[in-house]
């Protein structure tokens, strides 16, 4: 068990007739997958360092169905967001955070058509606000000259056109940012978008996963840093599958900028 | 007789265009068997798109080689087609160069035509060598077999022999204007073909004449054919990418439309007043659709079908694919050529059936894409990225595993489980709602 953080939920806030400033959408991945949910403390361990008052909605949060939508089931992703809708439009939620890029991608695009309008921020876009504000300094040691290769999530990148969010915050941990042959617009999918998270490859010569890590070894990095807790897995199996587990690392910007404060 | 060879050409330019209209007519047709769907939205976006996209080639030029050789040829096409308006006209009304009374506009322009087509030879050479001799990995995967191989060389075939004839016409005719012949009066400049006037020294004046009257017939019956060519070939987009550009989707890549159909039934069932035994409405006011997805080409929406006849088989959307580079068998490519080979199928059942679609026991999948190639989508929007003329492939693969789900219950095993964990506990794994908060505390 980690350090104590502060954590309180919409209830919370409703029972002491408060808003939040942001509600934090932890999504599925961050609530229950083991490496998920240490991107989301030390996206908290953020937050509270900034003094953010932020709100989540603890057992009340429901997948959004973004996978379900990607799998082809339109009818349980629409009665996934009718349900959440409801709720954070009963709690009059104005601006949602999350660490997720799917569900990023899918509150901030698809929400809306089914009458749920929110500014909707991925963590790295948040973080950005918090660090130019003022609200959050690094002291810029930890990371300082190490070689950091940024992969680009597919649906905060191509999907979203958020490309420059990350590399300006990790520039910020004084890090040797080093680009692979395939990035922003160009950057190859980690393998698990598309509900392939969830389901065996179909048969082929290689894992896309295998693939998207050899471009990153080719940079020769000490991390691997994402912003999205599945393209984490994918690519921390890949990186175990060319055996370089012991020198380097896969991490999320959040879990990088909180070992930088 | 002296008119003779103005009404062939009346005649020829009648069939051509003739046949022409026919087959945009059937093109559209066919582009309309797909659904209506709203585009009538941020058009001030859309014609950006089109003009950036289509007419400034930006997109081709993420990869220079092709895309430069290519802006050699699509803006040859474009200059080279004011000459082709003076040879009808020239044709029509039995002139010759119509419009060299410009004097020195049109030496200038004739000069330019005569750089532009030498550098369509040079890039239609770089291109076949590509094709050919490379082999670029993109151009030799399954789905280029057969057919979509020969159509890629014709059409380069064809455009080196336009152009040739082209050059010939005005070095014959540039002769001719030196000897003083009558009728060829002194006008253009000749940057290029001047250099294929000593093959033709010690011809004589009549030989000329047959040389510069066959390659001006050859090149304009040639132009004829090519147009008529297009509705048979990938080369369709020269026609199409303006259109495509401008229909193609504005809203950001990640966002798939949310099924209307789905919606109304959705709110039916949420809504606590609804009486679950109530008799079905008789009149119609919430229309079940006939199925949800897709799994032939009628259920796709007209501008995912225009994509299809679009699409030139570059295959920069296959290229980019991680499942294709990984050797699965999905290759966008595939899916948008099978869409417009299935699309023509019907098109001909319909001809053949005074215009009614009969059934032939066939459809878009499993006839044309497998369920294997569906599911190895990771939805990345690679290759609507990639695509130099805005199609959307993936819109057309998410509507077919909608099919597959919504009226099938066909997705793989591990998907429904991943759902029905969704349906019961609000998560893609089986863990407890309860228990999401519980990682603030580990």
């Amino acid at each position: 068990m980690g350090e104590q953080l502060r954590v309180k939920t919409m209830q919370e806030f409703m029972a002491e007739g408060k808003q939040p400033e942001i509600l934090f959408w932890v999504g599925s991945a961050g609530s229950y997958d083991d490496r998920a949910k240490k991107i989301s403390r030390a996206f908290v361990k953020l937050l509270n360092k900034a003094n953010v008052d932020f709100a989540v909605l603890g057992q009340e949060e429901s997948s959004t169905g973004d996978v379900a939508k990607r799998a082809g089931n339109e009818f349980l992703f629409q009665m996934q967001a009718m349900m959440n809708i409801e709720l954070l439009n009963g709690y009059e939620i104005k601006r949602i955070v999350t660490c997720d890029p799917h569900s990023f991608n899918t509150l901030k695009n698809e929400y809306p058509g089914l009458g749920g309008t929110y500014d909707v921020l991925h963590h790295t876009q948040y973080l950005k606000e918090l660090l130019d504000q003022g609200r959050l300094t690094l002291q810029g040691e930890t990371y300082k000259g190490k070689r950091i290769t940024f992969h680009d999530p597919c649906y905060l990148g191509r999907a979203n056109a958020v490309y420059e969010a990350p590399r300006e915050i990790l520039a910020k941990t004084n890090a040797n940012l080093v680009e692979m042959k395939r990035h922003k617009t160009t950057a190859l999918c980690c393998g698990a978008g598309g509900a392939q998270m969830f389901k065996e490859p179909e048969k082929g010569d290689m894992d896309i996963n295998v693939l998207r890590t050899k471009d990153a070894l080719e940079t020769n990095p000490n991390i691997i840093a994402t912003g999205c807790p599945y393209c984490n897995t994918m690519m921390t199996d890949g990186i175990k599958a060319h055996e370089k587990e012991d020198s380097v690392t896969v991490l999320d910007v959040a879990e990088l900028l909180a070992n930088s404060i | 007789m002296e008119y003779v060879p103005n009404i062939l050409f009346a005649i020829a330019l009648i069939v051509g265009v003739g046949f022409f209209t026919r087959n945009v007519k059937k093109l559209s047709r066919n582009i309309k068997l797909g659904k209506d769907v709203d585009v009538s939205d941020n058009k001030p976006q859309r014609w950006k798109n089109m003009a950036r996209i289509a007419l400034g080639q930006t997109k081709m030029v993420v990869r220079p080689v092709a895309g430069i050789m290519h802006i050699f040829v699509y803006v040859g096409f474009i200059i080279i087609n004011l000459e082709v308006l003076e040879i009808i006209l020239d044709g029509l009304f039995g002139t010759h160069r119509l419009f060299s009374s410009l004097g020195s506009v049109y030496n200038f322009l004739i000069g330019s035509f005569e750089i532009l087509a030498f550098l369509v030879i040079v890039a239609v050479v770089v291109f076949w060598i590509r094709r050919n001799i490379i082999r670029l990995q993109r151009f030799i995967k399954p789905e280029m077999k057969g057919w979509p191989k020969k159509d890629g060389n014709l059409i380069l075939y064809i455009e080196f022999v336009l152009m040739t004839l082209f050059l010939t016409m005005n070095a014959a005719d540039s002769q001719l204007q030196q000897m003083g012949a009558e009728h060829y009066v002194q006008a253009g400049s000749f940057p290029i073909s001047q250099f294929l006037t000593p093959l033709m020294s010690g011809m004589s004046e009549s030989g000329l004449m047959m040389v510069e009257r066959t390659a001006w017939w050859l090149h304009i019956l040639g132009i004829l054919a090519f147009l008529n060519y297009l509705y048979y070939s990938k080369h369709l987009h020269i026609l199409l990418a303006f259109p495509n550009t401008y229909f193609g989707k504005v809203k950001p890549k990640g966002q798939l439309d949310n099924l209307q159909s789905v919606t109304n039934e959705v709110k039916l069932m949420m809504d606590p007043n609804t009486d679950p035994f109530a008799a079905p409405a008789t009149t119609d006011a919430v229309a079940v659709p006939e199925k949800f997805g897709a799994s032939d080409v009628m259920d796709l929406n007209w501008v995912q079908l225009m994509n299809a006849y679009t699409c030139t088989e570059c295959g920069r959307c296959t290229s980019e694919c991680p499942a294709n580079q990984t050797g699965k068998k999905l290759s966008p490519r595939k899916i948008m050529m099978d869409t417009r080979d299935r699309l023509e199928e019907v098109g001909k059942n319909m001809d053949a059936n005074k215009g009614e679609f009969k059934s032939d026991g066939k459809q878009l999948l499993d006839d044309y894409i497998s369920r294997e190639e569906l599911w190895a989508c990771t939805t990345c929007n690679a290759c609507v990225q990639a695509c130099p003329v805005s199609i959307d492939p993936l819109s057309i693969i998410v509507e077919m595993r909608r099919y597959l789900v919504m009226e099938q219950s066909a997705a793989p095993m591990e998907l429904n489980n991943m759902m029905s964990n969704i349906e019961n506990n609000g998560a893609p794994w089986p863990y407890n709602q309860m228990d999401r908060l519980n990682w603030v505390n580990e």
